[in-house]
């Protein structure tokens, strides 16, 4: 620097520089997990991740939409490491928007052991997921089963009258969850296919 | 580590002591203690460089052994845990230990003889930076010899591989990630504050080189996202190690969220490795064209909209992932955009050719394939770009055809043409010719005989980060390993090249080529430890 003047003014600006650059650093630090709820918020309000509500809702009353049916599909997955089995009494069911329906899902615990596990429902296409009304679902609270035992619980859902013409088919998956990860700890590593050796 | 050192000498800040021949008047610590506390911005960015090159060593011999065990169908080499470790650490030692580094580096080194400054503006902040970085890639590779292995799950380390499925090392992956992320962090603080306080009296923004410029703009890029990058895997190990739920679904949690947050990050940062390399070709087309840049402003202009834009496209590299109708068109549109600020770049690179007095030295020769082969891989990214026709190609070879055609003839032959450019000033040689020349060659046929034939064999189904495949795909893939492994072996000659141009060579005058124009020229060839104390004198050349 060619005189002390400059060589304040230049360090006046680093200093100035670095506190404003700090300052939108910890903004973004910040934003990255601001975003995690505000997606969450997104997601609820346009239904895009395919989330249902985590808790019971009120019936709509209105009129069945009867001249157009639905098809609402209902696949179950058991969760690696957990001895449990869900089944569900029909593949599929069809329903007309506005009316209420009950369809009932078989928990069992194939091991010998007394474990907890949740179901947790994903709708396909996620547009369908607010116009999915759940009056009341096993997906709401955990399940614990002794070793052996079975468990019937009913999902009552209703699809609402809003629900866009263009949606045919509904498809609901849940997938079950060891609820605590220590007890029923999912491998760490995945199980490799070898190819023809295996 | 040592146990000679010597008397700790106090760490001089170079740009505290006044006159020419400041070199004589420091207590400089020798060896070791030399490099390890330099303030120097030229020595630290030959630190940054020569670390670079390490890691792109390091991250080439792990792509040598993924494209030795693709040569034939079938399992021959190594195992797929292997196999996968091989991709994952092959893609994050380059993206975060060879291209990023070299960027700084070069920035070290050129930023502040560009604008005319003494230094940059946070020395020992440099210095820590600098040193963070073989810390992290330490810790990295070191997750290869832990029982599990090292991460195996893409650089990309999409939850819920990385967190539930994860090896037990990918905590250790967690910690080098934030180390190599601070420095990145520091490094753009000081450029900016380096480019925003430290020009020359008289050089107005407008008046900076073009590789000031973009990285200015990448810098501010770099501040904006690395700190989402270091909030996604700060929540990958609160999930990993703490109980949350953040990617988790049995937790309430959604995996899907993991690749929002990470391609909000993803996408600017590879703008972050494309835009320094859009500046250096900037600074060597004009000088061996002989002609003044055309249209400088545009360029400008079009690198900051590029930077805007990267904040609007990340789900394109989600389309497959369910996102609604218009979302999916949303991301498509912004990413299509990006071809116009692009296309204007490459415009005016060709324009800045017209009717110029070229002249072919190897700066220019890696330029123009960069021009060239950059142009292929933005192609193929607009092919990408569009949705419907993405479900086809997404996750084959294709990708992989497109992200090393930009990143390879593109970030990194602007890097290695960026090194034949400032070499003379760096060592006060030219680079020995013919052996520049054999490097080029051999590095474009191979770059190409390697990225080629994948576009073939993902547009034909080869799906990506697989060991074995499908017999159709056989002859597409020994091209592919017979390329690579010609593209590696020709990078012994850049070594060569340089380990002979340190050594010596033809002498370099001040202005080593003879239409460069910028400040760097203006300083002796090789450039003492200490330059433009006093600010230089500083006159616009460009009108605009």
């Amino acid at each position: 620097m060619a005189s002390h003047d400059e060589q304040t003014t230049g360090r006046e600006g680093v200093r100035r520089t670095v506190t404003r650059t700090l300052v939108v650093l910890a903004g973004m630090f910040a934003f990255a997990f601001a975003l995690v709820p505000l997606y969450d918020v997104f997601c609820e309000v346009t239904g895009l991740n395919g989330k249902t509500s985590n808790s019971a809702q009120m019936l709509v009353h209105e009129e069945v939409d009867t001249s157009r049916m639905v098809t609402v599909q209902f696949i179950t997955r058991a969760s690696a490491g957990l001895p449990w089995e869900l089944d569900v009494q029909t593949r599929q069911v069809r329903v007309h928007p506005g009316q209420s329906n009950e369809v009932s899902f078989t928990f069992r615990n194939r091991g010998d052991d007394a474990s907890e596990a949740r179901a947790v429902p994903s709708v396909s296409p996620s547009e369908a997921s607010v116009h999915l009304r759940k009056l009341s679902c096993f997906c709401f609270q955990e399940q614990r089963l002794e070793g052996g035992e079975r468990l019937e619980a009913p999902l009552v859902f209703q699809l609402t009258r809003d629900l866009p013409a263009d949606i045919k088919t509904v498809t609901l998956v849940y997938t079950l969850y060891p609820v605590q990860p220590a007890q029923a700890a999912v491998s760490p590593r995945r199980p490799i296919k070898e190819g023809d050796s295996a | 580590m040592a146990s000679h050192l010597p008397p700790k000498p106090t760490p001089q800040h170079s740009t505290a002591t006044a006159g020419g021949m400041a070199e004589a008047g420091h207590a400089r610590p020798g060896g070791l203690m030399r490099w390890l506390l330099t303030t120097n911005h030229k020595e630290i960015g030959s630190l940054y460089l020569i670390f670079s090159l390490t890691m792109f060593f390091i991250g080439g011999i792990f792509a040598l052994v993924v494209r030795a065990e693709l040569f034939q169908p079938g399992l021959q080499l190594v195992q797929p845990e292997f196999f996968n470790q091989m991709t994952t650490m092959h893609g994050l030692i380059m993206v975060f230990g060879a291209i990023m580094p070299a960027f700084v580096g070069l920035a070290n080194w050129m930023v502040p003889l560009q604008i005319g400054a003494p230094d940059m503006a946070l020395p020992r902040l440099n210095n820590f930076s600098f040193w963070l970085l073989p810390v992290a890639f330490t810790l990295l590779l070191s997750t290869l010899l832990m029982p599990g292995g090292g991460p195996n799950f893409g650089w990309t380390f999409y939850a819920p591989l990385s967190t539930t499925y994860a090896p037990p090392s990918t905590t250790f992956f967690i910690l080098s990630l934030h180390i190599a992320g601070i420095s990145s962090i520091l490094g753009a603080i000081n450029i900016i504050a380096t480019i925003l306080n430290l020009r020359a009296p008289g050089m107005r923004m407008m008046d900076m080189p073009l590789f000031v410029w973009t990285w200015l703009i990448t810098a501010f890029l770099l501040i904006a996202v690395m700190p989402v990058l270091a909030g996604v895997i700060t929540m990958m190990l609160m999930d990993i190690n703490f109980g949350t739920s953040f990617f988790n679904a049995a937790g309430g949690g959604d995996p899907v969220l993991f690749q929002h947050l990470f391609w909000f990050f993803g996408h600017p940062e590879v703008y972050i490795m494309i835009l320094p390399a859009f500046g250096i070709v900037s600074a060597i087309i004009p000088t061996f064209s002989r002609k003044r840049l055309f249209g400088y402003a545009s360029m400008v202009y079009a690198t900051a909209a590029i930077a805007i834009l990267s904040f609007l496209v990340w789900a394109h590299h989600m389309f497959v992932v369910g996102l609604p109708l218009v979302a999916e068109l949303f991301f498509m549109y912004t990413t299509m955009l990006i071809a116009v600020p692009t296309g204007v770049k490459v415009f005016n690179w060709v324009a800045t050719m017209f009717r110029g007095s070229i002249s072919f030295e190897p700066p220019m020769l890696f330029a123009l394939a960069f021009v060239v082969q950059f142009t292929v891989g933005g192609f193929s990214g607009l092919m990408l770009a569009i949705s419907p026709a993405d479900f086809q190609y997404h996750d084959t070879y294709f990708v992989v055809a497109h992200f090393h055609y930009v990143l390879v003839p593109g970030a990194l032959f602007a890097i290695l043409a960026g090194a034949y450019y400032w070499l003379p000033k760096w060592t006060g040689h030219y680079p020995h010719l013919r052996l520049s020349q054999w490097h080029f060659w051999l590095s474009v046929i191979g770059v190409n005989l390697t990225f080629f034939p994948m576009h073939f064999s993902g547009l034909a189904g080869m799906p990506r980060r697989i060991p074995d495949y499908a017999l159709q795909f056989a002859d597409f893939n020994v091209a592919s390993s017979l390329g690579a492994f010609l593209f590696g072996v020709s990078q012994l000659l850049f070594v060569l090249v340089i380990i002979k141009c340190v050594r010596g060579g033809e002498k370099a005058p001040a202005k080593a080529w003879e239409g460069a124009e910028d400040l760097e020229w203006s300083v002796p060839s090789p450039a003492p430890l200490h330059t433009f104390e006093t600010p230089p004198d500083f006159h616009p050349h460009r009108q605009h």
